[in-house]
């Protein structure tokens, strides 16, 4: 029998995030119990590092904008693989999630009349991005901690959930370990929500931190609910290239927002050579036209620099490739140009953008104001993940809730900046929400205790496994992590063919095994190395459920990109997601699900936006 | 390629010392990726924490040769390598393990201040107007990415170790943020010179020199909040004043 502690609740929420803690302040309006669990401090979650600002169809800036716009804007962003009833709600609700966030204290940048300032951001028509400077994570996340933290939830800092536990078919709860001790916690609950972020730890060059391995892709495959578009990886086109320790970190989009233009070492300003159909009516065809556009012209179309993401990151890998790069490998973003245009512009540049301003002076050595960045595609965000119910966020498993970037629907096969925070906003509510009426309406279940033996032992194995494997390879936890990271990036990156996801899989598979024998050294206390170990499961069930999507999808469309079928539609597929589902087996198996016409209020609203 | 050597603090409460690690460095190079290459290649155990790698955060705080750093934003190039590169723990903390220092208090600190209480809002749609120049120094306190930095470093915590009766620069800070947003409509004067202490802290200054997110700590926070707890409690006139213009 292994020893650990229990803990009761009626909800818990697994990631504080900004999902999981706006869905833990909703499960805690009644007098439910509530549970909060994260793997690191509280207010240090991904979200902290979000930038550019959150999306929401407030119209404070631009009168003309509406939820519809905004739902014809993420439908388009998404390539129309988004569930439709996901982006109408996302679009409807999103305003009063952000001004909710007023009232608990968040200060968002100003209008001249008072109101909440709104900046333009890549596929939005118009300006829709509530911010504060370029830390509007950081905003948000105080926010909702701090009221968090007097709704009666009780917070489990540092701790890490490592299964789901089941009774029968419904959840009845999680088991984990809290980092200072190692000590086991049982938590039981009537409902979970997972809100644990995203998977980008599965690739070499990336934005995201240790946290994002993929926990609660992997928590929700194994207890039996569906993962949806998994292919879909978000590779930013502006993280920082040089120097080389700082690589894959984020460049917010706001400095194309503000202005920021993207070259290639022949000076040219490659994105005007490569306007895609869909939105050749919504693009400046001339830098005077885009100029006028970030400055709040309301007759001039958006510059090509704020194109969607998926297809800037291309023109800048093709524009690398075919020998135009920058020194270190990326092309240039300048904001520093707009001193030909505007009064004080080095000022107004520190204003708008000062943590920009602050990491690159600090990390690059490079000003801003005065110079080019260098950058290039960094792994950012994952669009597929855990599928749910759009309206209640439950997942197949009864009781079982997902939200925020772990789960999936809303952006398709490309996320549009700034609609993520507003995602965790609406959806982290509605999950919260209807994970308190499951657990109202449902009693407590017991939790299986021999499952729980089991979850134990293999926690404990990697101290257990012999050092080395008898092949004299190392079986260190970080190695393994390399290695699996070196392959996503080299097989499963921007560009992808059958010949390098079958290759990826079968690495994979082999890596799979490495994991199986993993060596921690020392004890259970704050060991990074046995938490490294224990992540690996997760990482390398994400990284699969990528690589088998991304086979299974014959085309290129949004940030799925096949060498081998450039076409944006398979011939005679129609529109599908793919469905990722664990056999009862314990295989991974992959299936395509066509997507329902949309439903024709819906339909008209598309058509009406062009 | 070079090499340089980095003492590190390892161990619990109960037993730990600096044991010396050589590794290797390279341009660009901040503290923390010295940090993590030694972490993954000669002692995978050691703790550490950190998440964005950018200063947006506040996770990966430590005394870097001394002083209170962050360690994802100290480049290799401005600490001298020719000798022994000191890592340790925030030292007005206990340490839990290695680099990890218990922090716990801060949160508790926080739970138990008065939270922000907006007024009614002016507009139907639930909404606020504020000006802009109205809001820029309470933008300046939100700035705050609670690295504890400010603590550590604070003799009131660090020497004499007044943690149940002073709260500390940061929630200083964060009372001025709350005291000075415009909607909010508390009052938190008597609790800033009571249970608070505010009268602890004698303006030396260190807080706002540590600060990475170059908050104006004391002139900006601290004395314009000491001015208004003098006011309250020691200015007979503007008590009176307050109380006609209820
Ligand atoms: C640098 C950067 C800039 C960005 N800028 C923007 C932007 O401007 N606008 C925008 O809309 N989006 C932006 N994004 C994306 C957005 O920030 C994230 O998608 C979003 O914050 C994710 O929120 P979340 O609540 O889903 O997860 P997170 O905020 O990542 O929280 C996940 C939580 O789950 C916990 N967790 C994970 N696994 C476990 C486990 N096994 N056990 C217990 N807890 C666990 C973690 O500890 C954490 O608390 C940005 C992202 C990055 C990295
Ligand atoms: S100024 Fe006050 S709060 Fe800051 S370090 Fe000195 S005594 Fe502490
Ligand atoms: S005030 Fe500055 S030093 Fe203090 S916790 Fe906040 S960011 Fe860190
Ligand atoms: S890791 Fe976030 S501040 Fe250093």
């Amino acid at each position: 029998m292994s020893s650990y502690e229990t803990h009761e609740y009626d909800v818990l929420i697994i990631g504080a995030g900004g999902a999981g803690l706006r869905a833990a302040i909703e499960a805690a309006v009644g007098d439910l119990k509530v549970g909060l669990v994260c793997k690191s401090l509280l207010g240090k979650a991904h979200t902290v590092m979000a930038e550019g600002g959150v999306a929401a169809a407030l119209a404070n800036v631009d009168e003309r904008d509406s939820w519809r716009v905004h739902f014809a804007d993420t439908m388009r962003g998404g390539q129309y693989l988004s569930n439709a009833r996901m982006a109408e709600l996302h679009a409807q609700e999103s305003p009063d999630r952000v001004r909710e966030l007023e009232a608990w204290g968040a200060l968002f940048d100003r209008t001249q009349d008072g109101g909440i300032l709104q900046r333009n951001f890549g596929g939005h028509q118009y300006p829709r991005l509530a911010h504060v400077g370029d830390r509007t994570g950081l905003e948000m996340i105080r926010a909702l901690q701090d009221h968090g933290i007097h709704q009666g939830i009780e917070v489990h800092m540092e701790n890490t959930v490592v299964s789901l536990l089941k009774t029968g078919d419904r959840i009845s709860g999680a088991f984990g370990y809290e980092r200072e001790k190692g000590r086991f916690k049982v938590f039981t609950a009537k409902a979970v929500v997972l809100a644990t972020g995203g998977a980008g730890k599965a690739y070499k060059v990336t934005s995201n931190s240790w946290e994002y391995t993929g926990d609660g892709h992997a928590l929700a495959y194994h207890a039996g609910a569906e993962l949806i578009d998994m292919e879909f990886v978000q590779f930013h086109p502006t993280g920082m290239v040089w120097p080389p320790s700082v690589r894959g970190i984020l460049v917010t989009e706001g400095v194309r927002g503000e202005g920021g233009i993207l070259t290639n070492s022949e000076g040219t300003r490659f994105m005007f050579d490569d306007i895609p159909e869909l939105y050749v009516n919504q693009t400046a065809d001339n830098p005077e036209e885009g100029w006028r556009y970030t400055q709040g012209d309301r007759e001039a179309r958006r510059p090509p620099e704020l194109l969607t993401r998926d297809h800037v990151a291309r023109c800048i890998v093709r524009e690398v490739q075919e020998g135009r790069g920058s020194p270190h490998g990326g092309v240039f973003l300048d904001i520093a140009w707009i001193k030909e245009k505007i009064p004080n512009a080095a000022e107004h540049i520190r204003r708008k953008l000062p943590s920009m301003y602050h990491q690159f002076r600090e990390l690059a050595n490079i000003d801003i104001t005065a110079e080019p960045m260098e950058v290039g595609p960094t792994t950012h965000y994952i669009m597929g993940g855990i599928r749910v119910d759009p309206d209640s966020q439950m997942t197949a498993v009864p009781g079982l809730f997902a939200a925020g970037e772990c789960a999936a629907g809303l952006h398709g096969a490309n996320r549009l900046g700034g609609n993520s925070l507003s995602d965790l906003l609406v959806f982290g509510k509605r999950a919260g929400e209807y994970a308190a009426q499951f657990a109202m309406e449902n009693g407590a279940v017991p939790i299986d205790e021999s499952e729980i033996d089991t979850i134990a032992a293999h926690t404990l194995k990697p101290f257990e496994n012999p050092q080395t494997d008898g092949n004299d390879n190392n079986t260190g936890p970080y190695d393994i992590q390399a290695q699996l990271q070196e392959k996503m990036q080299e097989l499963v990156g921007i560009a992808r063919s059958q010949e390098s996801l079958t290759q990826a899989i079968e690495e994979i598979q082999n890596l799979r095994e490495k994991a199986e024998n993993v060596h921690a050294i020392g004890n259970r206390e704050y060991n990074a190395g046995w938490h490294t170990a224990l992540d690996l499961d997760c990482l390398l069930t994400a990284s699969e459920a990528i690589a088998l999507a991304a086979l299974e999808r014959k085309a290129s469309i949004g940030a799925h990109s096949r060498d081998d079928f450039p076409e944006k539609e398979e011939s005679g597929a129609g529109k599908y997601n793919t469905i990722i589902k664990k056999t009862d087996d314990g295989e991974m198996l992959v299936r395509r699900e066509p997507i329902d016409e949309l439903r024709a209020d819906l339909q008209e609203i598309i058509d009406e936006m062009g | 390629m070079s090499k340089a050597t980095f003492r590190i603090w390892r161990g619990n409460s109960d037993d730990a010392q600096f044991v010396d690690y050589d590794t290797e460095v390279s341009e660009g190079m901040v503290v923390l990726d010295a940090v993590h290459r030694i972490q993954a290649e000669q002692a995978n155990d050691m703790a550490v924490r950190w998440n964005c790698k950018a200063g947006k955060c506040g996770s990966c705080s430590a005394e870097i040769n001394g002083q209170p750093k962050l360690m994802c934003m100290t480049r290799l190039d401005t600490v001298p390598l020719d000798a022994p590169v000191t890592v340790e723990p925030m030292r007005a903390f206990p340490i839990i393990k290695d680099l990890v220092a218990d922090v716990s208090w801060n949160f508790k600190v926080k739970e138990r201040m008065k939270p922000f209480a907006p007024r009614p809002p002016d507009a139907e749609d639930g909404t606020w107007r504020m000006e802009q120049e109205d809001i820029d120094h309470v933008q300046e306190f939100r700035k705050c990415i609670e690295c504890f930095l400010c603590q550590d470093v604070c003799h009131v915590l660090r020497d004499h170790k007044l943690h149940d009766e002073f709260i500390g620069p940061r929630f200083l800070v964060y009372a001025a943020s709350l005291e000075m947003h415009p909607i909010d409509t508390e009052n938190r004067l008597e609790e800033l010179k009571n249970s608070d202490g505010i009268g602890y802290c004698n303006i030396t200054k260190c807080c706002t020199k540590v600060c990475p997110e170059h908050i104006t700590i004391t002139d900006n926070a601290i004395i314009p909040l000491k001015e208004r707890v003098v006011d309250e409690f020691y200015d007979p006139i503007k008590k009176l004043f307050r109380v006609f213009s209820r």
